[in-house]
């Protein structure tokens, strides 16, 4: 069977299907409610002690609560805190609303890291995921600039590409991903992606009857730039008060019109030297 | 201070927000590693973001090493297309140039894109696997693939040793070399930094230009003023096609484009097309009779492509590193589609 470009970044499709899994388990994701994130920071702790990583320079940030900063290599989960005042929080009038969201890799239908990784690192999973191999990455960095939504990151002490792997080793074993397992209020449920959308309408729809208008979900549309993202959220405000992408499309989905162009250009500059150098014999 | 200027401060607040409490005036600037101490000095009207940091992560390559490769590969790779076109019109000075001209610049590539690996020793697992949707892995199969024959051709004109195995191995780099040339604009238009992938139909074409003006300017510097005449037509056809690549980029992109009129990489563009432009018309016209001269031209062409290269990575760092680049135009593109829905 030939390769077709267009056809294997089309979308809507299923990642673990169409990466060559004949059998898998249902695609898992994250759906992150953020109306009921506290701002705890558990899922931070609870992510970097399960998967051991090292730890990031703390600092005084003077971003309200959030002295972590963003996502990186050695940062998977990381909660935004953002202070609204003069915006009423909900049905009880308050003059003063506080935003808090843990955000994490979105693990893309169409994922810009894994369709650049040069090496094979990155890879597909059973379970829809996507996951670096840190004994195959050659820290190319390539993956870095390719996400749109800037979370792989290349660790300094050890020159690898890392990121959220959704607890690759505990979903292997029928557990929940540590971020989740610690959550004190649901905030981050984590579950098969069709069960966790259908979940995601409901308390949005609950969210709007409430008064709370300002509810949306994002990352959730198949039809969306990324094919739509496992990992999804509930926001309170646009996406990039939190520091999210407002439209992210994979960088990939315009790649043959690139080869299209490299082709056209090389073909443009071997006539240009055929012409110029044969033209006027010595 | 009016409290619109303290409200201007703050990064993440609401329109109506007008009367901030006055210790929201210590946050001040955004810290931590990300941003680099440094605070963008683009007014945030307009657009919303988390305490003005950057949506993308910072690109993790070094100037030196990813710029000095996209000179590199573009020299050596047009170099090696004027090296068969000279051996097949018996000019022999200006094959022997270019042949060890691109061996040269070969080398330096291969030690950038090793050098800037965060880790080296695992170069070769590039090679495990081809990977049309990465232009790295093309990338790196199309270095597998021009690397022996550009080597071979060099050795072989340097010692006059083995002449018909040089004749082949110099039409084998001849005919890779455009491909190592014009890849490089795929590879960094395939990432999510705005003004590269923005400019995808552009970067080729400026790429491909600039290869072939620095490639002009190394024949004319290296060969004698009588053989000369391919390399000097390449190097103005070359930085023609590079002048009309960059400002139809410049025109199309907007305000994703305007990382390339400022800051280091718009001087760096600007330099490189003053550089190119003196190159080119020197080389129709003094360079055509006097050695001097043509050693001149091809130095400033030489220089003009690398500044044009250091110009488009530097222009890419600030696009990334200004949440701006990324949020404007996706805020845009949503406005649009939700304007068309309504409309139709």
């Amino acid at each position: 069977m030939a390769f077709d470009l267009d056809l294997a970044l089309a979308a809507p499709y299923d990642p673990a299907s169409a990466s060559g899994y004949a059998e898998h388990p249902e695609r898992m994701g994250f759906f992150t409610d953020t109306s009921v994130c506290i701002g705890c920071k558990a899922c931070e702790v609870a992510c970097k002690e399960w998967n051991a990583i090292p730890d990031d320079p703390l600092g005084f940030t003077g971003m309200s609560y959030d002295n972590t900063g963003g996502l990186g290599a050695s940062t998977w989960r990381h909660v935004a805190f953002i202070e609204q005042p003069g915006r009423t929080a909900g049905a009880d009038g308050t003059e003063f609303r506080w935003l808090m969201s843990s955000d994490v890799c979105k693990h893309c239908t169409h994922a810009a890291c894994l369709d650049v990784c040069p090496t094979g690192s990155l890879f597909r999973t059973e379970f829809g995921t996507v996951v670096v191999q840190e004994d195959i990455c050659n820290g190319c960095g390539y993956c870095v600039p390719a996400c749109p939504y800037g979370v792989i990151a290349r660790r300094e002490r050890d020159g690898l590409a890392w990121k959220c792997t959704m607890c690759y080793d505990r979903l292997g074993v029928g557990q929940e991903p540590a971020c989740a397992k610690s959550c004190p209020t649901d905030s981050i449920q984590f579950g098969e992606l069709s069960e966790l959308r259908a979940r995601a309408e409901r308390r949005l729809a609950r969210l709007h009857e409430a008064g709370v208008g300002s509810a949306r979900l994002y990352g959730h549309d198949p039809g969306d730039g990324v094919g739509g993202t496992g990992a999804f959220s509930l926001l309170l405000d646009e996406p990039e008060v939190y520091g999210l992408p407002p439209d992210p499309v994979v960088t990939t989905r315009d790649l043959s019109a690139m080869w299209r162009h490299v082709a056209l250009a090389a073909t443009a500059l071997l006539a240009t030297v055929a012409v110029t150098g044969l033209g006027s014999r010595s | 201070m009016t409290a619109a200027d303290r409200a201007s401060q703050t990064d993440v607040r609401l329109d109506d927000a007008r009367d901030l409490r006055p210790e929201r005036e210590a946050i001040t600037r955004p810290a931590g590693p990300r941003a680099r101490g440094e605070r963008s000095t683009v007014p945030k009207a307009g657009f919303r973001s988390y305490y003005g940091r950057p949506v993308l992560q910072p690109i993790p390559w070094t100037d030196h090493d990813i710029a000095g490769y996209l000179f590199l590969g573009g020299l050596a790779g047009a170099s090696s297309t004027l090296a068969a076109a000279a051996d097949l019109t018996g000019r022999r000075c200006l094959a022997r140039a270019a042949k060890a001209g691109a061996a040269c610049a070969l080398g330096g590539s291969l030690y950038a894109l090793i050098h800037d690996l965060g880790r080296p020793a695992r170069f070769l697992n590039m090679l495990r696997v081809f990977k049309v949707t990465s232009p790295m892995s093309v990338g790196a199969w199309i270095l597998g693939a021009y690397g022996p024959p550009t080597g071979l051709a060099a050795l072989t004109a340097v010692t006059g040793r083995l002449p018909r195995t040089g004749r082949a191995a110099t039409a084998t780099a001849g005919l890779i070399g455009p491909a190592l040339a014009t890849y490089t604009a795929a590879l960094i238009a395939d990432t999510a930094v705005p003004v590269w992938h923005e400019a995808y139909r552009e970067l080729p074409w400026l790429f491909a230009g600039s290869a072939a003006a620095s490639a002009g300017g190394l024949g004319m510097l290296a060969a004698p003023v009588s053989e000369a005449g391919p390399a000097r037509n390449l190097a103005v056809a070359g930085a023609l096609a590079e002048y009309a690549a960059a400002r139809r980029m410049e025109r199309r992109l907007g305000m994703v484009a305007r990382p390339l009129g400022t800051g280091r990489g718009g001087v760096l563009l600007r330099l490189g097309k003053a550089l190119n432009m003196t190159g080119a018309v020197a080389a129709q016209t003094l360079a055509r009779r006097d050695r001097a001269a043509a050693v001149g031209a091809g130095a400033a062409l030489l220089a003009g492509a690398l500044c044009t290269r250091f110009g488009i990575f530097h222009a890419g760092l600030e696009s990334s590193r200004d949440p701006r680049y990324t949020v404007q135009p996706q805020r845009a593109r949503l406005e649009a589609a939700t304007a068309r829905e309504s409309g139709s």
